[in-house]
C-alpha cells in the first residue's frame, strides 16, 4: 500500500524548546492513523507542519504524493483540515460558510451551492444551515467545521483533537460521523489526548511525547503493553482480604495484587463490565464489606506511566516548566 | 492568473466580510457615528473660539480635516478584523485552502474601502447639513474624493500588517489609538499650524494627514482664499499625498502577504 502521508526527521524549534525532535511518520492509503499525546507532546505541530500552515526546521514530508515545502499549494488541494478550536465564521450561516469554502476551493459557484446543502443534510445541519454559526452549539460547530474540511472531498483529511472540549453526547455522534467517513476510505490523520477515540477511530496508533515517537501499534498492541483492565476493589476490614482474594481469583486472568496497608485488591480481567458484575456478586455472596469497587481501564495515563514513566499530566508541567514554553503554548496549543 | 485568482478570491472573502457588517450592524453604527460626533463637537465647541486665520468659515476649513481623521482611524478596522480572524482559527482555515495567499488580505481592504466609501458620504451629508460646501467642480470633487478614499486604501494596508503582528484584536484598538491621535492632531486638521511651537511645525508641514487635508481643501474649495504654507508638501499637497499613498502600498502589501503566510493562530 503506498502511504498517502509520510514524514521523516520533522523538527520544529521555539526557542530552546523542541516542540518537534526527529517526528517520523506514515499513514497508508485508506487508513487511520491516531496520533496519541498529552498536551504539548507536539501532535498539532505535526498537524500544522503537514497541512503547510508551519515550516519545519528539518526533515521533510509528502502529502498525496506532493512535498510539504515546495508543492505546498499541491498540497493544499488534496488536503482537509479541521483543527482542534472549530474555524468557522460565526457571522455567517452555516450555509454560506460552506459555500466560501467551496467557492475558494474553485468548485464554482453552482458547485459550491450544491456541495454546502449536501453536507449540510449529511452532518444534521439542515435546519440550521441559515442561521448565524454564532446561535450552534459547541457540538454543531465542530460538525461544520468538519464539513468545511470535506467540501472539496479532499483524499487526505487531518482531524485536530477532533473532540476536545464537547460534552460526551456530541463527542459520540463525533465519533460516529468520522467512522462513517473513514469507511469511505479517506486517509486520515487523528490527534487525541483520548486512548479512548484513538482505540475507536484509529487503524494505528502513534504515541508521541516531547516531540518524539515513543511507541507505535494498534489500539490493542498498545493496552497490552499497557496491561490491559482490571478490577480494584477496597474492602472495609483486613479479615476480609483473604476472602476477596478468593472471589477475584476466580475473575482474574492474572495474579491478584494485595496491598495490606489500603485493603486494596488489584485483579487484572478481561471481559468488562460483564466481569465487574461477576465479581460484585461475588463478593456480596460471601458478605465482604467493601468500601469501593472499581472497574480500571488503561487510560492515557496508564499508557504514558507504562512508556515513559511519568504521567500525561507530567509531561505537561514539565513542558510548561521549561524556558520558552510560553511561546509553545501560544503557537502551539497542543 | 494568479493576479486574477487573488481578485477572485478577494472578492469572496470581501464578501464574506460585508456580510459581517450586515449582521453585526454596531461595527459601522460606531464607525459613522464617530465622525459625526466629531464634525459636531469641533463645529460647535471649538468652532466657537477658533478663527482658523483668514478663514472665515471654520467649518468648511473643519470638514476636509475630520475626512482625513476618519479615515485614518477607520483603517484600525481592518487592522483589528485581521487579528480577529487569527484569534478565530479563521485565518488557518483559509491558509490550508488552495487559494491566492494574498486573497484575504485583498478581501479585507476591499471591503474596508466599501466601509469608507459609505463613511465618508454619511460624513459628507453631516457636513452639508452643517454649513459645508463644495465651491469647485465635479471633476475636482470627485477627485478630492477618489484621493481621500486612495489614502483610506493605502493605510488600511498598514494596519493590516498591524493586525496580523499583535496578538489580540483589543491591541490594535489600543496601540493605534495611541499613535492616530498625535498622528492626526499635529496636523493643520483642525487648527492652522502657524502658532505652533517650531519643532511641531515642522512634523505638521511634512505630516501626510496635513497634505491629505490641504489637498481635499483645495479640491473642494474649502482654502478661503488662504494659500498653504511655504513648504514643498503642502504647496504640492495633492502629489505630496498620492507619493505617500504609493509609498505605502509598495512597501506594506509585501510585507502583509509575508506575514501572512507566517501568521499562526494564537
Amino acid at each position: 500500500m503506498v502511504d498517502v502521508i509520510q514524514a521523516r526527521g520533522l523538527v520544529k524549534t521555539y526557542g530552546k524548546l523542541r516542540a518537534l525532535d526527529g517526528l517520523d511518520l506514515a499513514v497508508p492509503e485508506g487508513t487511520v492513523l491516531g496520533l496519541l499525546g498529552p498536551n504539548g507532546a507536539g501532535k498539532t505541530t505535526a498537524v500544522r507542519i503537514l497541512t503547510t500552515l508551519l515550516t519545519a526546521d528539518g526533515g521533510s514530508a509528502q502529502v498525496a504524493g506532493y512535498d510539504i515545502g515546495s508543492q505546498a499549494s499541491k498540497v493544499r488541494s488534496h488536503i482537509g483540515v479541521s483543527g482542534q478550536y472549530a474555524a468557522v465564521d460565526e457571522y455567517l450561516t452555516g450555509f454560506e460558510n460552506l459555500d466560501m469554502v467551496g467557492r475558494l476551493y474553485g468548485l464554482g459557484a453552482k458547485a459550491a451551492r450544491a456541495r454546502a446543502t449536501e453536507l449540510l443534510g449529511r452532518f444534521s445541519l439542515e435546519d440550521a444551515g441559515d442561521r448565524p454559526v454564532k446561535t450552534y452549539s459547541g457540538g454543531m460547530r465542530r460538525r461544520l467545521d468538519l464539513a468545511g474540511a470535506l467540501v472539496a472531498s479532499p483524499p487526505v483529511l487531518f482531524l485536530d483533537e477532533p473532540t476536545t472540549g464537547l460534552d460526551p453526547r456530541s463527542r459520540i455522534d463525533m465519533w460516529e460521523v468520522i467512522a462513517e467517513l473513514v469507511s469511505g476510505g479517506t486517509t486520515l490523520l487523528l490527534t487525541t489526548q483520548y486512548l479512548e477515540e484513538a482505540d475507536r477511530l484509529a487503524d494505528d496508533i502513534l504515541v508521541i511525547d516531547h516531540g518524539r515517537a515513543i511507541a507505535q501499534g494498534t489500539a490493542d498492541e498498545l493496552k497490552a503493553q499497557v496491561g490491559g483492565e482490571r478490577v480494584e476493589v477496597v474492602v472495609s476490614s483486613r479479615e476480609d482480604l483473604d476472602a476477596a482474594r478468593s472471589v477475584l481469583a476466580e475473575v482474574a486472568i492474572g495474579a491478584v495484587q494485595v496491598d495490606d496497608h489500603t485493603r486494596r485488591l488489584t485483579a487484572p480481567v478481561r471481559g468488562g463490565a460483564e466481569v465487574l458484575m461477576q465479581a460484585l456478586r461475588g463478593i456480596d455472596a460471601a458478605g465482604i464489606g467493601v468500601l469501593d469497587i472499581a472497574l480500571r481501564r488503561p487510560t492515557l495515563d496508564d499508557v504514558f506511566l507504562s512508556l515513559t514513566g511519568h504521567a500525561a499530566e507530567d509531561a505537561i508541567v514539565e513542558a510548561e516548566a521549561k524556558p520558552g514554553a510560553a511561546t509553545v503554548k501560544a503557537g502551539d496549543p497542543a | 492568473m494568479t493576479a486574477t485568482k487573488a481578485l477572485v478570491d478577494g472578492a469572496i472573502v470581501a464578501k464574506r466580510n460585508l456580510i459581517k457588517i450586515k449582521r453585526v450592524p454596531d461595527l459601522l453604527v460606531f464607525s459613522t457615528m464617530s465622525p459625526i460626533m466629531f464634525i459636531l463637537l469641533f463645529a460647535y465647541v471649538f468652532g466657537s473660539a477658533i478663527s482658523p486665520g483668514g478663514h472665515a468659515n471654520y467649518r468648511e476649513f473643519l470638514i476636509p480635516g475630520i475626512f482625513a481623521q476618519t479615515v485614518i482611524f477607520g483603517s484600525t478596522i481592518t487592522g483589528a478584523g485581521m487579528a480577529d480572524d487569527i484569534q478565530k482559527g479563521i485565518i488557518d482555515r483559509f491558509r490550508s485552502l488552495p487559494m491566492s495567499r494574498s486573497a484575504v488580505l485583498v478581501g479585507r481592504t476591499t471591503s474596508d474601502l466599501l466601509n469608507n466609501v459609505l463613511v465618508v458620504v454619511i460624513m459628507s451629508v453631516t457636513g452639508l447639513i452643517i454649513g459645508w460646501r463644495i465651491r469647485t467642480g465635479f471633476v475636482d470633487a470627485a477627485v478630492g474624493f477618489l484621493l481621500l478614499l486612495a489614502f483610506a486604501y493605502a493605510m488600511s494596508w498598514v494596519m493590516a500588517l498591524v493586525g496580523l503582528i499583535v496578538p489580540s484584536p483589543e491591541v490594535v484598538n489600543n496601540a493605534s489609538f495611541m499613535l492616530i491621535f498625535p498622528f492626526t492632531f499635529i496636523a493643520n486638521t483642525f487648527v492652522p499650524t502657524n502658532n505652533f511651537p517650531a519643532v511641531l511645525k515642522a512634523i505638521a508641514n511634512w505630516n501626510p494627514v496635513s497634505s491629505v487635508t490641504q489637498a481635499e481643501r483645495e479640491l473642494f474649495g474649502n482654502t478661503g482664499g488662504v494659500p498653504p504654507i511655504h513648504t514643498w508638501p503642502l504647496e504640492h499637497a495633492k502629489v505630496y499625498t498620492l507619493l505617500w499613498c504609493i509609498f505605502l502600498v509598495a512597501v506594506f502589501v509585501p510585507l502583509s502577504v509575508r506575514q501572512y503566510r507566517r501568521a499562526a493562530s494564537r
